[in-house]
This record gives structure tokens, sequence and C-alpha cells, in this order.
């Protein structure tokens, strides 16, 4: 992967440096050091570079412990139908995505992905540049995460892995808690490109109980604009949640203690793109057909659950 | 963490090394199974391998295991080359009224694990050692009725 180690290098400070030489070189400007609010950029771009040898198959197996725990006893998870995701090869998996910052259902889904298949099967996850700079970030790039955008996951399904992508991202985990059962991808069709050009399939994962771990209140758009974050940060929102400890959690930036709802998980059968849709498949048919499929499993699962949290 | 169960299957023991030795009868006696299937050219003996998954919480849990040990209707012994690190072991021993007596042992963990892990080891416990000790009634029962079966025949 010649991509990944240039990257590994770029951010190590190996090898060619930016200033063309020694690393240890100062920069231009003269003062022997980068200045501290260049470095503060420059971390946060090396955090969104995908460098997908940052994934620690070693670190993952000696944390699948503690997110075992997490995911059996706090939100009592099940997965069910692992089987359909195809045992080799790179594989699309597009999920619905809740529960805030704090989303469970990732939690619960990479657990059973990794003992499912093992550890030496490559996994990554797509993720919200937010989340990768944030202080979890570089855990989670060892669990197999990059920063969420087509370049990414191109690289990462050409090196033969599966790629969970959640579409619906920012914009989905903070859909208000009377909209728990709707698949809301915001219109973002990037998956279905991204599949047709890797020619990879898809496997639709569906899960519910991620919104039941806070009450969801708005998803904030009018603020977020106002403040400018779409353009900063790429947050199209700024989202108000009732949740512990914060009681009212406005940005939901530092997470909040998700209630232990029970989290159900159902993979579904694999979709192969050409196959289903011809040489020359209509995108927007395919977004169509693949969120409504989403959308019926969505409300047999929610069907299934008899009180709010307990499932 | 360290498992043991033990039951006396009233039947010879060739009879319940034939059954535990074959690879077909797991996904009918052992509980909690959700995936068990042969991994190579081997169907048992020395060195077979077996892909197994065992649901435990909220995963199923389990990987690539081979058969290390294999002393004939005596002692079977197998361990992970991947997934959660496994050691099981069948220890046949025949009793003086010709019954069998049959322990089972399950050793498991992830090295690294750190408090995580061995919390979780703990917490699996019960559950592991509950579930085994019904698969072990499920292989007396299987056994002892094809003795039965054997005897009419």
């Amino acid at each position: 992967m010649p991509e990944s180690g240039a990257g590994t290098a770029a951010r190590t400070g190996k090898g060619q440096s930016q200033n063309g030489g020694d690393p240890r070189e100062p920069r231009a400007g003269g003062f022997g050091r980068p200045s501290l609010l260049r470095r503060f950029f420059d971390e946060i771009q090396n955090r969104l570079t995908a460098d997908l040898d940052d994934r620690d198959p070693d670190f993952i197996r000696e944390n699948l412990s503690l997110s075992w725990l997490i995911a059996s006893i706090w939100f009592r998870g099940e997965v069910r139908n692992m089987e359909h995701i195809p045992e080799n090869g790179p594989v699309l998996l597009v999920g619905n995505h809740s529960g805030g910052t704090v989303t469970p259902d990732t939690i619960v889904f990479t657990l059973a992905f990794n003992t499912y298949f093992g550890v030496e099967r490559r996994f990554y996850q797509l993720a919200h540049n937010l989340v990768l700079t944030s202080p979890v970030g570089p855990y989670l790039r060892r669990f197999g995460t990059v920063a969420a955008s087509h370049e990414n996951a191109r690289k990462a399904l050409a090196s033969g892995a599966a790629v969970l992508v959640y579409p619906g991202g920012d914009w989905e985990v903070n859909r208000p808690t009377w909209e728990a059962n709707r698949i809301d991808f915001a219109g973002r069709r990037g998956f279905v490109k991204l599949a047709l050009d890797a020619g990879v399939p898809i496997v639709p994962v569906v899960s519910v109980g991620g919104q039941e771990t806070a009450i969801f209140l708005t998803h904030g758009e009018r603020l977020a604009k106002l403040l400018r974050l779409d353009k900063l940060l790429r947050l199209k929102t700024l989202p108000v949640n009732l949740s512990l400890p914060w009681i009212v959690n406005v940005g939901d930036f530092l997470g909040h203690l998700p209630l232990p709802a029970k989290i159900t998980v159902q993979v579904m059968e694999p979709i192969d793109l050409r196959e289903r849709y011809g040489p020359d498949p209509d995108r927007n048919r395919i977004y169509e057909d693949i969120t409504a499929m989403m959308q019926d499993q969505l409300t047999e699962l929610a069907a299934e659950r008899r009180l709010p949290v307990l499932g | 963490m360290r498992i043991e169960q033990k039951v006396t299957v009233d039947a010879p023991r060739h009879l319940v090394w034939d059954y535990v030795t074959e690879p077909a009868n797991y996904p009918v006696f052992i509980e909690g199974l959700t995936r068990w299937e042969v991994a190579g050219d081997r169907h048992t003996g020395l060195g077979a391998r077996y892909r197994m998954l065992l649901r435990v919480g909220a995963a199923d849990v389990g990987g690539l295991i081979e058969i290390v040990e294999w002393q004939p209707e005596g002692d079977m012994a197998w361990s992970s080359v991947t997934g959660v690190d496994q050691r099981g072991r069948w220890r046949l021993r025949e009793l003086a009224d010709g019954r069998t007596r049959v322990t089972f042992r399950f050793a498991y963990g992830v090295a690294g694990g750190g408090l995580a892990g061995l919390i979780a080891e703990r917490v699996a416990a019960p559950g592991l050692s509950r579930r085994f000790h019904h698969s072990l009634l499920n292989l007396k029962r299987a056994v002892e009725t094809r003795r039965e079966s054997a005897s009419v025949a």
C-alpha cells in the first residue's frame, strides 16, 4: 500500500519533509519551530489522512473485551445474519446510524464483525472528520476508522477490505426521537457511486435502539448555519438532546452517557448492483431501492420492540 | 479462565470417543454453537482444523482451532489458531462398571486484554459453564441412545 506508507512518513516527519529536507530544519518564517496554530492544523490534517496501515489487528483483539462488555451488558447487543456478508473480498456495508455522537450501533456491529470474521480480515469504518479529530481519534484509527471521503473508501476497497459507511452520518444520528424508526440518509448517494466504481457488493446493515439512548429534540440546522459550523467543521447540525449527565445537551460534542437501550442489528442480503440493475444502472433508482429496503427492515425491527430502551 | 464440566455416560468408552471425534455431531450437542465447519482436508484426527463460533453475549466468539493432541479413546485436545485464545480437552476414562467418565475442559482469554479482559472472562464464565453443562447432558443422552439402539439391533 504505497499511499499508506507515504501517509505515515508525512505524519511522522520521517523521509521527505514539507520543507524539503531535514524535518528538524526551521520552517520559513524563521522562529525555529512551527507556530502552535500551524502545528494544530497540521495535526488535524494528519488525523484526516487515510492511512490504512494504522489499523492494528493486535490492538483490536486486545480491546475486544471492552467492546464486548459494553455491547453485551450495557446495550444487550444482538447482531443477526452475519453470514450474509461475503466471506472474502471487498464489500461495502451500508448502515443507518443512531445515538448522537455516542453511536452504539457502531460499537455492537464492529465487535460482531471482528469476532465473526476475526481481526485478521481488514475492516474499515468511515467516520465524520470531527470523530477523527476528537481525543478518541487516534484510538479509533487503530480500530480501522478513517475519515469519510470517497478517496479513503476507494483506497480501502481497492485493498480488498470490508468498509462500513453510514451515509446519513452526522445528520441521521441526531434525528428527533419521534423519527427514530426512519432511515434518513439526507439524499447522500455517494455510497452508490462508490460501490459501482469499485465494483463491490453492498450489504445493508440496519439497526434499531440507538435513538433510544437519549431524547433527541432537533437537528439544530439553523443554529449550525448561523454559527458557520457547516463551513468550518462540515457540521450541518448543532443538535440538542436531553441526556445524562448534561440534561440539556447542545452540540453533543462531549458525548453523553447513553441509556442502556437494547441494540438489535440485522445484516441484510448482499446486493450485486450490476447484476441487479444492469451494466449502466440508474444511481437514483438504486438509492431509492436500497433506502426503501432498509426502511422496511427497520420497520420490522421496530415492530418487534415492546418497550423503549428495554427492547 | 478455565471451565471444567464432567458427566458419566452409561456406555463403553469407544462409543463416547466415536461421538466426540465426529465433527458432524458438534452442532447437534454443543449448545450455542453458531458456526462449525471443517477447515482443510482433514476431517478428524491430529492436525484437523475447524472454524467455530459460539454465541457469547453480544458476539459470536471463536475462530480457527486445531486438534493438537490425540490419544485414541482417551484424550483429544485443541488449541486456537486465530480468534480468542482457547484450549479445550475431552478426557475419557473407563470406570470399573464399564461406564465412561467424561471430562470437558475449556480455557479461554485474550492475551493483553488488561482489566477489561479479566472482567469479560469472568462475566462470560457462568453462561459458558451452564452451556457446557447442558452440552454434556446432550452428549450423554445421544451416546446412551446409540448404545441402546446397538443393543436392540
